[in-house]
């Protein structure tokens, strides 16, 4: 399989901020990858490194095998759905969809009929009279997704494209978005800052932190196997686990993570504390137990019992669920 | 002891701000009503006497004015020296209005796209310096500038470029013995002091176009010029038109810059000043006055039409 996007060594420095700092990257032909990290990480920077609106500081990117260090953004065949739609106000749905042939000169009959077609794509047909203005955020989104698509991309990079919507609508793009991507078989590129977003949708992805890649994989080996710290605590639910903890329950000196699934509490156990926090989540209660000065979070699945709020508990695991990590 | 669940009212000030919380509308009537009296009496009623005005007609023997309907007064603005007025005022105001949107885009464009902190302030500060300094004091300035000992006479024949100030002279309807005699004087002085009335409304609309939608544009395929034309211009079209109606409506009714600058062919304005001064023809001063308002309408309504506010 080629690689639609890669990456070698890729830097973009603000004057002394490196917002990309010496990145390696592939994406695979077909993928929907997922760019993950706290605001500030240079996910959106790499990004917009692929569409052309920053130029690398150094190293090359490569969009299927062709280096873009001197194509601009109108040349490249990949296309955006802004994190804000970016829609033109003065155009109706329909010229909005169709800018992309407007500007290659198709006419307007076909320019017309295959606009007419984006709209059916992402379930908006009969909008086209209608200027942005008058659209829900949701249905805004929606042409956004058809205008960058109207130009049958290669590669479609999506800029935080769920943020400014609500959960439910949320979760329904969510679903959308995965199913038009198999539909299309395209290549999807993804900027996110919402971890469930990213392991659920994502094929593969990379988690970004302070301009560099703290690690690349799948959802799978990024939840139960953080490389860093870092990953595990941004991709969160993980309990973070210093060295003398990890050392006292049985495993080395170095940092580690344990997931709540794997977590069960015992009467007796090296470790123990005191039960801080209850949060019921229907298929279970998540307890919080506070040992010294770290707090690790345990599942206990319906049906079982559960202490109280101040009670103390030790905590049990099978030895394979303990993942040992970095420290960075 | 517990607080009681209605605070006391400790003063006139809280019970007044109960009784516009009751109220609503009483605050805003308030607020508005002496703006709108302002608006209304002083402002449209004077409008309304004017127009008034216009319907009525002077006695050409005693030249006093005859208080009875009549539309003679318009008809005579149909003369061949009057419409020569109005012909020459309107092209003069269409030229300043074109030249000022033409200097003003890549200023305003500039200032809203890429000044930032202190050159926006210096952009802000150069754009509003000319306004602070008296309006005579500007047009006599650049009558001194423009006089052929003037230091534009005096840089052009140093530099050898006098020949461009003659060409302009020589071209017909720009003729005079030098710029500050000549149409093409007046107009320079125009767009010198109208520009800023342009830049700012322009400026205020590209600073309202995002970013993001020019690089949807250029994702797109767009080129710059493409983008130019299909989104920038569009969107900062009100903005165009907004300092286009500033530019246009006042050049219209100027009156001293004509009379200071150039070859003191009559204007709109100082037709106006003279018919209701000097002559004594308020009728025909007030149909002049009519003149600019009808033709802003026209205008206004051909940019409607033609979308220039769609973007609003």
């Amino acid at each position: 399989m080629t690689s639609a996007v890669e990456f070698r060594s890729v830097s973009r420095h603000f004057g002394p901020v490196k917002a990309v700092d010496g990145v390696d990257l592939t994406i695979a032909e077909g993928s929907f990858f997922a760019m993950l990290g706290p605001s500030g990480s240079g996910k959106t920077t790499c990004l917009r490194l692929i569409s052309g609106f920053e130029k690398p500081t150094g190293g090359q990117i490569r969009i299927f095998g062709e280096d873009v260090s001197n194509t601009p953004p109108h040349l490249r065949n990949v296309n955006t759905v802004f994190q804000d739609y970016a829609l033109f106000p003065h155009l109706n749905v329909r010229d909005n969809v169709a800018y992309g042939l407007t500007v290659k000169g198709v006419g307007r009959t076909a320019r017309h009929a295959k606009a007419e077609e984006m709209l059916a794509l992402v379930k908006l047909e009969g909008y086209g009279d209608r200027k942005p203005a008058q659209l829900s955020g949701g249905q805004r989104q929606r042409v956004a997704l058809a205008r960058a698509l109207v130009n049958e991309p290669r590669v479609l990079l999506l800029d935080e494209p769920l943020g400014a919507l609500d959960l439910k609508l949320r979760e329904a793009m969510q679903d959308e978005l995965k199913a038009l991507q198999h539909k299309l078989g395209l290549t999807f590129v993804f900027v996110t800052h919402d971890q469930h977003e990213a392991l659920s949708m994502a094929d593969s992805l990379a988690v970004f932190n302070e301009g560099k890649i703290a690690q690349i994989g799948s959802p799978q080996e990024i939840y139960d196997r953080p490389a860093t710290r870092f990953v595990a605590d941004f991709v969160g639910s993980s309990n973070v686990l210093p060295p003398d903890l990890t050392r006292a329950l049985g495993g080395p000196a170095q940092w580690a993570s344990l997931r709540p699934e794997a977590t069960r509490l015992a009467a007796t156990g090296p470790v123990s504390g005191t039960v801080t926090a209850l949060r019921y989540l229907g298929s279970g209660t998540r307890v919080v137990i506070r040992a010294g000065e770290t707090e690790i979070a345990a599942l206990v699945p319906a049906g079982q019992p559960v202490p109280e709020e101040g009670a103390t508990t030790a905590i049990a695991f099978e030895p394979s669920a303990l993942h040992l990590m970095g420290a960075s | 002891m517990t607080a009681p669940a209605i605070l006391p009212a400790k003063g006139a000030a809280d019970r007044l701000t109960g009784t516009f919380w009751r109220r609503p509308r009483l605050l805003l009537l308030l607020l508005i009503a002496p703006p709108l009296l302002w608006l209304g009496v002083v402002y449209l009623g004077s409008l309304a006497a004017l127009l008034l005005q216009s319907f009525y007609s002077i006695d050409e023997f005693s030249g006093v004015v005859k208080q009875e309907f009549t539309l003679k007064t318009y008809a005579e603005l149909f003369r061949a020296q009057n419409l020569d007025i109005i012909l020459r005022t309107v092209v003069m105001a269409t030229a300043v209005t074109l030249a000022c949107a033409v200097l003003a885009f890549p200023i305003a464009y500039y200032a809203a796209r890429y000044a930032k902190g202190p050159w926006k302030a210096a952009f802000y500060l150069g754009v509003m310096l000319p306004l602070w300094s008296s309006y005579l004091v500007k047009v006599y300035a650049w009558k001194l500038i423009l006089a052929k000992e003037g230091i534009l006479g005096w840089a052009a024949q140093g530099t050898g470029t006098g020949f461009v100030i003659d060409g302009i002279l020589s071209i017909p309807g720009l003729q005079g013995s030098s710029l500050s005699t000549s149409p093409f004087g007046t107009f320079l002085v125009f767009v010198y002091i109208w520009l800023p009335y342009m830049i700012l409304p322009m400026q205020a609309a590209l600073e309202r176009v995002p970013n993001s939608m020019l690089e949807a544009s250029a994702d797109l395929g767009a080129t710059r010029s493409q983008t130019f034309r299909t989104v920038i211009l569009p969107l900062a079209l009100p903005g165009v038109i907004a300092g286009s109606i500033f530019t246009f409506s006042l050049t219209l009714g100027d009156y001293i810059i004509p009379q200071i600058v150039g070859n003191s062919s009559r204007f709109i304005g100082l037709t106006v000043y003279q018919l209701q001064g000097t002559a004594g023809n308020t009728p025909l001063a007030a149909a002049f006055a009519v003149v600019p308002i009808m033709i802003m309408l026209v205008y206004l309504t051909l940019a409607k039409r033609a979308g220039a506010f769609d973007a609003l």
